[in-house]
């Protein structure tokens, strides 16, 4: 690890959480291509979103203008975040909450399991959060001694098959409902044998098992997908009703939010809450949506804990190109519109955040040596920044991004001998004669001897011409 | 140092160099009050998202009430006006029961603070005739009286009359979830039957 001064943006750290796959994009792009089932369910679930999404958006008559306003809100937060992040801490503090600050992933854990021990508990339960998967925050409850029980239902998926999450909105988008059964059947206790893999008996099968905990777990964990630095209001948006559950029922709610969360004034929301669930889910608005001030007496968790996390943010803020993948607001839609993700699935991209987004925050967050191949998990075709509601420019991101990643040695020499010969007529034309006798070498789609085949395994050369620009001019 | 001197220091140091341009937000997207609130609008959208529309005068909210909820037990805000509720429903108030007590009842009736007709969306704030969120939260059948005057257009006109100071619950039809297949299917943990009740309001008979 290398010694930085105090105060120096900074990465994630390696060791904890969820940012850092185990190995490069391509070789477990290749496992996952080969698995057809996978492609299947994912494929069906992106087109079936696609189409939703697409109808309720084209309801609304100023959607470019509410995207380019969202864009200019997200922009504007960036380049004031530090003091909006002091006045939320003032709103939340002034409402009877309490903030925290943790500079990464251990921090933050640390925090939450000592608050969760405060306060008596050891059960909590989860609303869906990506902050908390990004940190891993339920193997250090686990090891605290603390059991995480995940509400969502396609988190409970996920955690009671013991499986990764690969979709930031629909963690299990890669189980189709067959196997979804079989999960339950195999780990739900008491659950009916006769369950049948109708979604809405599946829906029904998790109320009945949830039931109980929502009534009798002392301790919440949320994320939040807002907060407002004028009046400390935080927001999270759902449809199960689960998280109205964990943030209503529990004497102690703590929420865990990425400092990149925060928007500047109530009236903020107006953009945001109409360009998020109909890129998002593809509804007009999502069945619930709950925000909350501080504490209410009597109505609600009367202990609230808002722990503000950097974990890597900084580090990308830092960076004047791709700070804008700070603009998320985890909607997801430029998974769904990705055909690279479509083909691979989430899990591929070994980070929490998948897809085009995760591909350029990912590398920002770790640092880009940490996920060197994300950035090239990409065709570059702009359909995710087309998708976009807040207009993040990701294709230039990963281009510049590309810039960064560690290039092969053999790369460099190449274009050091490529730039000397382009300064030499001389050199130039010879090598262009050398160029041309390689046509004799066969047809179309021919590789590069080695060290080069790399760059040939997965493309053809283009045939060179007949003659040459200046042989043709010669002849003139 | 604190982890909060940290983290702003951090930040300070990330936006020094170069300082960011400032960004000025233009909002040319139909603001509060651009639009006139069409209740046709508001009951096809809560119809198809599955919630249950029935217009009615203010006088005839009990009649629904018992059509709804008739012979059942009802948990309700200490502020409901006692009218909407027919002789034939038990009607608990809320006075800080617990949340089992409040599980165990079959329904809950409450007013509204705020409906947004384009996305089909009722808001809760959390007043006297709306009651704590844990209340419509149980109960698997919420029967919400709201009056015409209380329906805007879009979500700016929403956000522009709540109060963010309260505990706010917006709401678009029963529980739901896409979860499975992303295939959209209505029932899990909060209420699986919402009935709304659209009245004129006590002065429009």
């Amino acid at each position: 690890m290398t010694e930085t001064f105090l105060g120096m943006p900074a990465t994630a750290p390696p060791g904890v959480g969820h940012l850092r796959g185990d190995e490069p994009f391509p070789v477990a792009a290749r496992r996952a291509l080969g698995d057809a089932q996978l492609r299947r369910n994912v494929g069906h679930a992106t087109s079936t979103i696609r189409a939703k999404s697409a109808a309720v958006i084209g309801e609304v008559p100023d959607w470019p203008q509410l995207r380019a306003a969202a864009r200019a809100i997200k922009t504007d937060t960036m380049a004031r975040l530090p003091e909006l992040l002091e006045q939320l801490e003032a709103a939340v503090g002034r409402a009877g909450g309490t903030v925290h600050w943790a500079a990464d992933a251990v921090e933050a854990n640390r925090i939450v399991t000592d608050l969760v021990r405060g306060a008596g508990a050891d059960r909590v339960m989860k609303v869906k959060s990506m902050a908390t998967q990004e940190i891993g925050l339920n193997e250090a409850l686990m090891d605290a001694g603390i059991e995480p029980v995940e509400t969502d239902l396609a988190e409970l998926i996920v955690q009671l098959g013991d499986d990764r999450p690969s979709h930031i909105l629909v963690p299990a988008i890669h189980r189709n409902r067959a196997e979804i059964r079989e999960i339950f059947l195999r780990t739900m206790p008491g659950v009916d044998p006769a369950l049948t893999d109708e979604p809405a008996a599946l829906a029904a099968a998790a109320r009945r098992h949830l039931r109980e905990t929502f009534l009798s777990t002392r301790v919440a964990v949320s994320g939040a997908n807002f907060a407002v630095a004028e009046t400390g209001t935080l927001a999270v948006v759902e449809s199960e009703g689960n998280g109205r559950m964990c943030l209503t029922l529990p004497e102690t709610l703590i929420t865990v939010m990425g400092i990149e969360k925060v928007v500047p004034t109530w009236r903020d929301l107006e953009v945001f809450l109409q360009l998020l669930p109909r890129a998002s889910t593809g509804e007009r608005m999502n069945p619930y949506t709950s925000m909350w001030t501080g504490v209410t007496p009597g109505d609600g968790p009367q202990a609230f804990h808002l722990v503000l996390l950097d974990n890597g943010r900084s580090a990308v803020l830092a960076d004047p190109v791709g700070r804008e993948a700070l603009h998320c607001i985890r909607c997801s839609a430029c998974l769904n519109v990705c055909p690279v993700y479509e083909r691979t699935g989430g899990h591929a991209y070994g980070s929490v955040y998948p897809g085009p987004i995760g591909a350029v925050l990912s590398p920002q967050l770790t640092g880009v040596a940490d996920n060197a191949s994300l950035p090239y998990a990409s065709s570059l075709c702009g359909a995710c920044y087309d998708a976009c509601p807040v207009m993040i420019d990701i294709p230039s991101i990963l281009v510049h991004l590309r810039g960064q990643a560690p290039h092969p040695r053999g790369e460099a020499v190449a274009m050091a001998a490529a730039a000397y010969t382009m300064d030499h007529p001389a050199l130039y034309a010879a090598a262009q004669r050398g160029a041309k006798l390689s046509r004799l070498a066969g047809p179309r789609g021919r590789g590069l001897p080695p060290p080069l085949s790399g760059w040939t395994a997965s493309r053809d050369l283009p045939e060179p011409p007949p003659q040459t620009f200046r042989q043709w001019w010669a002849d003139r | 140092m604190t982890a909060r001197d940290l983290i702003l220091g951090r930040l300070r140091a990330a936006l020094a160099a170069p300082a960011p341009p400032p960004a000025e937000v233009h909002r040319d997207y139909r603001p509060a009050g651009a639009v006139a609130a069409d209740l046709d609008v508001l009951v096809d959208r809560l119809t198809d998202y599955r919630a249950t529309v029935h217009r009615c005068a203010d006088a005839d909210v009990a009649r629904v009430v018992g059509e709804v909820l008739g012979g059942r037990r009802v948990v309700v805000p200490p502020g409901l006006p006692p009218h909407w509720l027919p002789p034939g429903v038990t009607a608990v108030t809320d006075d800080g029961l617990d949340a089992a007590r409040i599980a165990a009842v079959d329904g809950v009736v409450t007013a509204a603070a705020v409906a947004v007709a384009e996305t089909g969306t009722i808001v809760l704030d959390g007043g006297p005739d709306q009651g704590r969120r844990v209340v419509t939260l149980l109960p698997d059948v919420h029967v919400c009286v709201l009056r015409a005057d209380q329906v805007v257009a879009t979500v700016p006109d929403a956000l522009a009359r709540l109060d963010p100071c309260r505990p706010l619950t917006w709401i678009s039809g029963p529980s739901a979830t896409s979860d499975i297949e992303l295939d959209r299917v209505e029932g899990v943990h909060g209420p699986r039957n919402l009935h709304v009740v659209l009245t004129a309001g006590p002065g429009g008979g």
